[in-house]
């Protein structure tokens, strides 16, 4: 075998961001708390908060997810309108159904 | 000898990619894509349970009292348990240990099948106190708001449902993914089908994250509306 012939790698691999232990760790610690706080803050009756409060931890647990366990913080341009259309999408769902609905007994009054 | 270099490439490159980097970043696009479809077909679901949670407010209080609250909170903890192996799993992935990845899937598989496990013993005692939609519904407590807590009833079987099919489906896919990962199939070069693995699974932990407060924690409570 010539020496000069090195098996060159034909494939650029994929750009590789490995997530450092102690941000999967503090994600995880975060996702914990807000699990006790959520199951917290409904043991306590705030009217008409307790559920706008479970909504935003809810969201806020979800966006941790989507940013360091999804790794969309990462990622391409091109993913993050994908993943934000998904949300916008969802958005024009729910906005459009509850202006039906919840405007239906409006008629009566 | 130059033709052999030639065609020189890695295993799990398809014909169609340039290379292992587009292919990489194509497939992690494409199960964003599909992930679009799963978020807008529970969103679905998720808005026809708040537009019937307006408009029946007592029968919602009454079945969210219902709820074991204690065995959905701790499922909750294991499946964001899951959810951290899943991620380590990746990692491991990515930077070539193989018998760490393997170790990650299989810890994600058991947390997943102790989610299930509490699941079922929730499912059995809703349907041994009649709470099961059909012929074997007997609650009948407060009998004017019956057929309302049914309608509650349904969303919570059916939700939950719904979320442990993907749940089942995400097991089966963590066996073939075990397989694979032991056969040292993955590695810095080639750790997509982990990555979109992981998407997976952290999308249906992320569907059980509104799933716990929707229907166990604040069904009693009343949502501000016009």
């Amino acid at each position: 075998m010539s020496e000069h012939v090195q098996p060159q790698p034909h494939d650029p691999a994929p750009h590789v961001h490995v997530t450092p232990m102690s941000t999967y760790l503090l994600v995880f610690g975060a996702l914990a708390i807000g699990t006790l706080l959520t199951w917290f803050a409904s043991t306590v009756d705030l009217g008409m908060w307790n559920t706008p409060i479970a909504l935003l931890i809810a969201t806020t647990k979800a966006c941790l997810v989507i940013l360091f366990f999804m790794h969309v913080i990462h990622s391409t341009r091109l993913t993050w309108v994908v993943v934000i259309a998904s949300f916008l999408w969802l958005g024009v769902l729910f906005v459009l159904t509850f202006a039906d609905y919840l405007t239906r007994l409006w008629a009566i009054y | 000898m130059s033709d052999a270099i030639e065609h020189q490439h890695h295993p799990f490159l398809q014909h169609h990619f340039e290379d292992l980097g587009q292919q990489h970043e194509a497939s992690t696009l494409g199960m964003w894509f599909f992930l679009t479809t799963e978020i807008l077909f529970f969103g679905g679901v998720l808005c026809a349970y708040w537009i019937y949670r307006i408009m029946y407010p007592e029968a919602w209080g009454v079945a969210g009292e219902l709820q074991n609250t204690l065995a959905g909170g701790i499922n909750t903890l294991v499946l964001i348990i899951s959810s951290l192996t899943m991620a380590l799993a990746v990692r491991n992935a990515q930077l070539g240990s193989r018998m760490g990845t393997v170790a990650m899937l299989i810890a994600t598989l058991i947390f997943g099948s102790v989610f299930l496990g509490i699941k079922s013993y929730e499912y059995h005692a809703h349907y041994v106190e009649g709470l099961f939609p059909g012929t074997a519904w007997h609650w009948n407590e407060i009998p004017a708001l019956a057929p309302k807590v049914k309608l509650f009833m349904v969303f919570y079987w059916s939700m939950t449902g719904l979320h442990a099919l993907h749940m089942i489906i995400g097991a089966g896919l963590l066996l073939w993914f075990i397989w694979r990962a032991w056969k040292g199939h993955f590695g810095p070069e080639y750790y997509g089908p982990v990555e979109v693995m992981g998407l997976y699974w952290h999308f249906v932990d992320i569907v059980w994250i509104f799933l716990f407060p929707f229907l166990y924690l604040i069904p009693h409570f009343k949502v501000p509306h016009v």
